[in-house]
């Protein structure tokens, strides 16, 4: 049985809302609001949910991008919160991200080559010859060619660029990284080669993945488990077989019939969620989801459902499953 | 693949952009006919030329250093890249509509929703503003926009991205066009509001008998509601066939590849089948084959010679030497 590697607790994260000359804080935006889960080593966590759901904001909190506003997050079983800048250091080591837009996140004025080894030289891993061999050997590893490491980003492909967002990442040999939209800004064709060699460097590496998307095929392709988030929380947690074989939640059981189905002898059924995701800044009373969800019942509108235990391990939050 | 139904039909269309680094042959002799009535899938990934090709149609390409140096574009027959600069505008607003991927960036931020819609019809129909009005109403309603009597008052910022698209498909719709070409409408919205836009163009289709070109990388999305599809790579058509032909017989290896590489939800494979390499750069474009250094079933002549379109059965042809 594997370990769990991260463990997240209650965890809320939130951005004041600010007005007038003083910048008075009024409300808070509640992008993450109160969200628990684990990850296991070895494993893949898909988190899904569409945008503003607070599926970014809850990646960069649980690495410490981001100050959470409260809650905990145990790595190994040491509450990460609560670290040090010299002890964030190290863990920058053990935990890294892959972003979504590999243009934006690569330095235009670095090589690739330096890009990729500035965090071993800030890690300070071997000597500068060594690190040459590391970057060489990690850009073979991605699938890239040494040549690469003299080259500069905007002469790469965005297939590419993003082969170098994952080398870099690689870097410091994480255990545990978290991938926020790693293949949404890439083309079809080049998308199926990024999802593959990160399932591969996953079987190689050993590595724990936190896979962030709005694209549910491309999460279920990946993931053991998956988490499907709404307005800050999470609804549904289950492993990737049950979850869209038996999907509990209503809004799980949209996101999954929205998913287009690549057969047209498939009529195309018409969706049955009306309206939109409400503001994060008021989230409605009761069930997050009551305003949408088409099977709302009265108890939905005044309490809110807690996130509980179904057989198999899965976790649910909706007042129809008790 | 001649057809008299055709209401615009392209016409070794090539629409090539003259920049500092070369010549960009965006659109490289693509010709096709759009039925009235059908919905028409332009598919292909970045760069393979399908905006190109839309904006060429009511030359909106931005010259320079752009500019559309052959071809024809038949409206009802007349060719619209012949056509006065004031016909064409008669064109673009009750002929053919054209909606964009980005909404946001397609409305403009200091004028109320309602007046952006109603100032088409008082443009093009010439209507007092008590019927303007109505229309406006009425156009918004049928989008699905809540509480459209208020919300016409109300600025672009103050809706979400699924509302503004709607705004947009109702000032296409203002004036009852006969074609509308939609680019990307849906890439920029999330999951369930794509779905319900996608409701809106299929109601459209069936109660409107509208032909509608739908440009989309998506060929997920293209399923569900293309009459036919045509694919596009490297700015040349590469197959076009009913949606049927495509998914069931797709006879080009690119048509082949792009279904295979498609996540499947139903089970987690362990290897996605990609296709190899990149996208080409369309400047100096191979002379052969465009697909062919990315091809697993490449032969030597695809080295030297441009595959020419094979019928295959119907309406269903190929560009590729596999079959000729």
């Amino acid at each position: 049985m594997s370990q769990k590697l991260v463990e997240v607790e209650n965890l809320k994260k939130y951005y004041p809302v600010t007005a007038g000359l003083l910048s008075r804080h009024v409300a808070d935006v509640k992008a993450v609001d109160g969200v628990s889960f684990n990850i296991m080593e070895r494993e893949t966590l898909g988190l899904v949910g569409e945008s503003g759901c607070g599926k970014s904001s809850l990646g960069r909190a649980l690495l410490r991008l981001e100050e959470p506003t409260s809650g905990r997050v145990l790595y190994k079983g040491s509450d990460i919160t609560t670290w040090n800048r010299r002890q964030l250091k190290e863990f920058r080591k053990e935990a890294q991200m892959i972003f979504q837009d590999p243009q934006s996140s690569l330095d235009p004025r670095m090589t690739i080559g330096d890009s990729i080894g500035e965090a071993l030289l800030i890690h300070g891993v071997g000597t500068e010859k060594e690190r040459l061999e590391k970057v060489a050997e990690l850009l073979q590893r991605v699938g890239l060619e040494p040549e690469h490491a003299a080259r500069y980003p905007h002469e790469l492909s965005g297939g590419q660029k993003q082969r170098v967002g994952i080398a870099r990442a690689l870097a410091v040999n994480p255990k545990l990284v978290v991938a926020d939209e790693p293949v949404s800004a890439l083309d079809v064709s080049v998308q199926a080669q990024i999802l593959n060699l990160i399932m591969d460097l996953q079987h190689e590496l050993g590595l724990a993945y936190l896979f962030i998307a709005h694209d549910l095929a491309v999460i279920g392709h990946v993931s053991d488990r998956i988490a499907v988030m709404y307005l800050g929380q999470i609804v549904e947690l289950a492993a990737r077989k049950e979850l869209f074989h038996h999907p509990l939640h209503p809004y799980t059981e949209a996101l999954l019939s929205a998913v287009p189905v690549p057969d047209p002898h498939q009529k195309r059924k018409k969706t049955s969620l009306p309206g939109e995701v409400p503001s994060p800044v008021e989230p409605p009373p009761g069930c997050r989801f009551h305003t949408r969800c088409p099977r709302v019942m009265e108890l939905c509108r005044q309490e809110p459902p807690v996130l509980r235990s179904r057989e198999g391990g899965r976790l649910v939050s909706c007042h129809r499953y008790g | 693949m001649k057809n008299n139904h055709n209401i615009l039909e392209i016409k070794h269309l090539k629409t090539y952009f003259f920049t500092r680094s070369g010549v960009v042959k965006a659109v490289d002799g693509v010709s096709f006919g759009l039925r009235k009535g059908e919905s028409l899938c332009l598919v292909g990934e970045s760069g393979c030329g399908k905006t190109a090709t839309a904006l060429s149609v009511l030359r909106l390409i931005d010259s320079p250093p752009g500019r559309i140096i052959d071809g024809e574009i038949l409206y009802h027959d007349e060719d619209l890249l012949r056509c006065s600069g004031k016909r064409l505008r008669q064109i673009r607003g009750y002929g053919i509509a054209m909606i964009f991927q980005d909404p946001q960036s397609s409305l403009n931020p200091v004028f109320t929703v309602g007046d952006q819609i109603a100032e088409q019809i008082r443009l093009h129909l010439g209507l007092k503003r008590g019927p303007t009005v109505e229309r406006t109403l009425h156009l918004m309603e049928q989008v699905g926009i809540p509480r459209a009597r208020e919300r016409m008052k109300d600025y672009p910022h103050q809706f979400s991205g699924g509302m503004r698209q709607r705004i947009m498909i109702a000032a296409a719709l203002s004036c009852g066009p006969e074609v509308l070409i939609a680019d990307e409408p849906t890439t920029a919205l999330d999951t369930t509001i794509k779905e319900q836009i996608l409701d809106i163009f299929q109601d459209l289709k069936q109660q409107r008998e509208m032909s509608i070109l739908f440009i989309t990388h998506d060929l997920g999305t293209v399923a569900g509601i293309a009459d036919r599809i045509v694919v596009m790579y490297g700015g040349r058509i590469a197959e076009v066939g009913t949606a049927f032909d495509i998914f069931d017989q797709p006879k080009h290896p690119y048509t082949h590849g792009l279904i295979k590489c498609l996540p499947d939800i139903s089970a987690r494979s362990d290897r996605l089948t990609p296709i190899p390499g990149m996208i080409p750069s369309l400047i100096d474009p191979p002379e052969g084959c465009i697909f062919s250094p990315r091809c697993e079933r490449s032969m030597p002549v695809c080295n030297r010679k441009r595959p020419e379109e094979v019928v295959i059965s119907g309406e269903h042809s190929v560009a590729c030497h596999l079959y000729s």
